[in-house]
């Protein structure tokens, strides 16, 4: 049994080798940090241009819907950057690295993570954390201790939910190692639905991710709560302060689907 | 055919019968290939359906009270979204690197040592891998958007007959990029830098985030005629909702010709400077 201090020890000498070897090719290194940046500007381009074609979008302003975007993309891109690279396990579990990860005596998760934590995603991060901090200064927010204390708790539990998300999805590997595409429609769809109010989409889809699935309490209710709006949709006002209830909840599913998931998983024998 | 140069002589009249029974051949081989990854193609189905149904309410919701934007109305809106998502694995945007993969492995050496060219071949293969996916990633969209959404149901036959020809030029200009991209790695060894830029230019630029007509005129057109990106989804989008007339229709599908014809030429020029100077390494 390893003490608790060779465990750090390991762990962070995984982190290092990382950093080190990620970083070893300077060029490829600042084009990566370049291209991360740049597909999360795009995200927030596309509402600034259907923004240039519409005074409003399911009943907010363009800087409302802002606290919205911020809230989701700073969200997302923290849990990409920490967890994201779970969406790898498909190709270690085909290839067999699984196996070699799994007789290491540390646990499999934080193993997986450290040993692909991608630093070229840290320019997305600071964007995201950019977008979020705009937003809320640009607001007009009435600020209040009470939504100060939100805006401190309400990005955190959004990178939790999404990190719930990424692992919960890539346990499916376990069972259809073919199944990458699958995970990507609950993750990276659900940031896309996490990024505009939920006013905008209607009908059962709206149901099933906003509720069924609980991305309403990433952005939505919180920037609602903020904003000091009402829901249009009739929801009370304490529902925005809820975030990180159910991102403990989505913490815990993820939890217990990757112990179910791992005790299912067999070598391919690769 | 007995030449084993990269630079085989290209075939002349009494060659042509058994030229297009090779490149026949390939793209039948490039189905098939596809083919057998069907669990994949299922997941890519369902992943374009739930984006279908983000960017539909999206775009929707951007119509507001007057019901239409930038010259499109609600049920031009739905087919665009619809068929783009469909679209977007005929023409396979991402993830193509293939030839950059044989390049930094050395084995594009044996592609060279093929009788056909290797910007024909390559081609061949990729028709094929796109005749699959129109049957099991375009059809589905068509089939499931109508049955949440307004669609625009084209009022001509003659749009049917230019989509479909708009949609197999929109393959080629996308797979003429894709083999430049690919090909820089003749020159730079890694393909990831030139990849990336490509990955978020043509994405944006295509009028997949947002229909090209959601931006102020001057910079649509300047996109639509000195880029090929339009060429790749909006085009054949754009024809198939008849947003313009039938003749703006035909003239929109010519410059895709001309962008197709252009981008081959390139490559192939690309593709004998490379054989020029290629040194194939290890092996």
């Amino acid at each position: 049994m390893v003490e608790q201090g060779g465990t750090l020890r390991a762990y962070r000498s995984l982190l290092g080798a990382q950093a080190r070897s990620q970083t070893a090719y300077r060029t490829s290194f600042v084009v990566d940090l370049v291209g991360n940046l740049g597909a999360t500007v795009f995200d927030v381009v596309t509402v600034l241009v259907i923004f240039g074609v519409t005074r409003e979008l399911g009943g907010f302003t363009l800087r409302e819907t802002l606290v919205v975007v911020g809230l989701s993309t700073c969200g997302f891109a923290a849990a990409d950057l920490l967890v994201g690279n779970i969406e790898r396990l498909p190709r270690y579990v085909r290839t067999g690295l699984f196996d070699a990860v799994l007789v290491r005596p540390l646990a499999a998760l934080p193993q997986l993570l450290l040993m692909d934590l991608p630093l070229r995603k840290v320019s997305r991060a600071v964007f995201g954390l950019a977008v979020l901090v705009f937003a809320l200064a640009s607001a007009g927010i009435d600020w209040t201790p009470g939504r100060v204390a939100l805006a401190v708790v309400a990005p955190p539990a959004a990178v939790v939910f999404f990190a719930s998300v990424f692992v919960t999805t890539a346990t499916v590997s376990f069972y259809w190692v073919d199944s990458g595409e699958l995970a990507n429609s609950v993750t990276y769809g659900g940031r896309d639905f996490t990024a505009y109010p939920i006013t905008v989409y209607g009908g059962w889809f709206r149901a099933l991710f906003a509720y069924g699935m609980g991305f309403a309490f990433v952005s939505y209710h919180p920037a609602l709560a903020l904003l000091g709006r009402a829901d249009p949709l009739g929801l009370p006002a304490w529902v925005g302060w809820a975030a990180p209830g159910v991102a403990a909840v989505a913490a815990a599913v993820a939890a217990l689907a990757w112990r179910v998931g791992i005790r299912h998983y067999r070598s391919t024998g690769s | 055919m007995g030449s084993v140069t990269a630079t085989v002589a290209s075939p002349t009249d009494a060659h042509v019968t058994p030229w297009f029974r090779t490149f026949g051949a390939i793209v039948a081989a490039g189905f098939r290939r596809q083919a057998t990854y069907r669990q994949a193609a299922v997941a890519g189905v369902v992943t374009n359906t739930v984006f279908g149904f983000l960017r539909c309410y999206i775009f929707l919701a951007a119509t507001g009270a007057a019901g239409t934007v930038a010259g499109y109305d609600r049920a031009q809106l739905g087919t665009f979204v619809w068929a783009g998502q469909g679209l977007l694995a005929v023409i396979a945007i991402w993830g193509w690197t293939d030839l950059a993969d044989r390049i930094r492995s050395g084995e594009v050496a044996a592609d060279l040592l093929r009788p056909v060219h290797p910007v024909t071949s390559y081609l061949a293969v990729d028709l094929g891998r796109a005749g699959f996916a129109a049957l099991a990633r375009l059809v589905p969209p068509l089939v499931v958007g109508p049955l949440f959404f307004p669609v625009h149901v084209p009022r001509h036959w003659a749009t049917v007959g230019l989509f479909l020809l708009s949609v197999v030029l929109a393959v080629v200009v996308c797979f003429g990029c894709r083999y430049l991209v690919n090909a820089t790695t003749y020159w730079l060894q890694d393909v990831r830098g030139p990849m990336i830029l490509w990955t978020l230019g043509s994405g944006v630029l295509a009028g997949l985030y947002f229909p090209l007509g959601f931006l102020p005129a001057p910079v649509e057109a300047t996109l639509r005629y000195a880029t090929p990106f339009p060429s790749l989804l909006q085009v054949p989008l754009d024809v198939l909702v008849e947003r313009e007339s039938t003749a703006t229709g035909v003239g929109l599908v010519g410059l895709q010709l001309g962008w197709a014809v252009l981008l081959l030429a390139l490559c192939r020029l690309v593709q004998r400077r490379a054989e020029r100077r290629l040194v194939v390494q290890g092996g």
